[in-house]
């Protein structure tokens, strides 16, 4: 029950049109405390995202993930780019050459992907960052069992409540930082962006 | 870059959310640096407010002329973006994403840079750049206590005084000699390696500075900062 590159490349193209359903609401996100952009740069980084992998469809599971990491790394611009542009990065090199992804790499991929947003952005939970989503969910998946899809339900799950509690709280980094107490209240836009891609993720998986 | 230049010097790259402001101040660093490489990146490709990872890479290679390149930033992602496209490079050791103020920094740093500094001392130029108080004084002895000094009372002749661009071309002077120098102006000293130190001391026009230099271009350097202060910095 592996997770082939069909699959991770199925995986993304889901992720592109869940972040093109929820373009609009990123940008309300993003207006309320941010600068406005995260929709719109999600959008189309994974707009790009799926026209290069129309083209050149990569062979495994690391060269798909590859792929995404530089795609998103140079078309989306503002943080996000390059933290899930590192996750994506971090990702595939943890997965190493393997044709097909068991639940434990693709566990091991999740460590991997929050140890490097961690690196570059240096945030911590409680930040309101999508760290606060992506930890709970590694720890989720780490100690799920079954299937590449149960893995990334529960991380899924794990990332959706982990997006939640950063509403009421304070930003210490990235630009909704500055508002200071005036960014508790709201859903972090990063946060709501990755509990939605491990969701799109997870579906993907459950289909396959 | 004048062909003649005698050796590379480091480069600079300045990323920025905006490219209006990438360009302003690599146009501020540039007039106290004219042999220095700046290169501006603000904006994303499509022109509009953000960092592209791929101009930033770039830029890199293309400020770089042998000697290094040190990266400033203006906002957080710009720093995540210039962190990456340095981590990609071929060589990471030859460039230097420094933390600091983005325009004193720049300053600071291209007036380094243009006095021939190797990559290290460019990059902390800029991270001890501060608008607000003399750098830093120099970790050796005051040097108005060492015997052999040379010093001399200088009047500045000129309007503004020892401002920004009189400051980088008294730097860029002693830069090209062998002498250690500090200029003294009422109860405040500042090294004249630093323009911001320089700066800092506020000295209008009018009034006198204290200029003291040790080292083998000892003489040389305060002759010099006395015929520029005679041309009114050729303001």
């Amino acid at each position: 029950m592996g997770c082939t590159a069909e699959d991770v490349v199925a995986a993304l193209r889901a992720a592109a049109a869940v972040v093109q359903e929820h373009r609009d609401e990123l940008v309300r996100l993003d207006q309320a405390i941010g600068d406005a952009d995260h929709g719109e740069n999600m959008k189309r980084g994974f707009t790009a995202l799926v026209s290069r992998l129309d083209t050149e469809p990569p062979d495994t599971p690391a060269r798909v993930l590859k792929l995404a990491a530089t795609t998103l790394i140079s078309t989306v611009g503002g943080a996000a780019g390059p933290l899930y542009g590192t996750a994506f990065l971090r990702a595939s090199s943890a997965v190493g050459d393997a044709a097909e992804l068991d639940r434990d790499a693709v566990a091991r991929a999740l460590q991997a992907a929050l140890d490097g947003v961690v690196a570059r952005g240096k945030a911590v939970v409680g930040d309101k960052t999508m760290v606060d989503a992506l930890t709970p969910a590694v720890t989720a998946a780490a100690s799920a069992e079954g299937t590449v899809a149960a893995t990334l339900s529960a991380a899924a799950d794990a990332a959706e409540e982990g997006a939640s509690s950063t509403v009421p709280m304070v930003a210490r980094k990235g630009r909704a930082s500055y508002l200071g107490e005036r960014s508790a209240g709201h859903l972090d836009p990063g946060a709501r962006s990755t509990a939605l891609l491990l969701r799109a993720f997870a579906d993907a998986a459950a289909k396959a | 870059m004048t062909a003649a230049a005698p050796a590379s010097r480091v480069g600079l790259v300045v990323v920025s959310h905006s490219d209006m402001l990438a360009n302003g101040v690599a146009e501020l660093a540039v007039q106290m640096a004219p042999d220095v490489a700046v290169l501006p990146v603000g904006g994303t490709e499509e022109g509009g407010l953000g960092t592209d990872y791929g101009a930033v890479v770039e830029a890199l290679a293309d400020a770089d002329s042998g000697a290094g390149v040190v990266v400033l930033y203006d906002l957080g992602s710009a720093k995540m973006t210039a962190e990456m496209a340095v981590e990609s490079a071929d060589d990471p050791s030859r460039y230097a994403v420094v933390d600091a103020p983005l325009v004193e920094g720049a300053v600071a740093a291209a007036v380094t840079a243009q006095g021939g500094a190797p990559l290290p001392d460019v990059a902390s130029a800029a991270e001890g750049a501060s608008g607000e108080a003399p750098v830093a004084a120099p970790t050796r002895p005051a040097l108005h206590l060492v015997p052999d000094a040379v010093s001399a009372e200088v009047l500045l002749t000129n309007e503004v005084g020892l401002h920004a661009r009189p400051a980088a071309l008294l730097a860029r002077t002693v830069a090209e000699l062998d002498a250690d120098v500090v200029v003294r102006y009422g109860d405040e000293e500042a090294n004249a390696a630093s323009v911001l130190a320089l700066m800092g001391l506020s000295a209008p026009g009018g009034k006198s500075i204290t200029v003291v230099a040790t080292g083998k271009d000892a003489a040389e350097a305060v002759r010099r900062i006395e015929e520029l202060a005679e041309r009114g910095f050729d303001d």
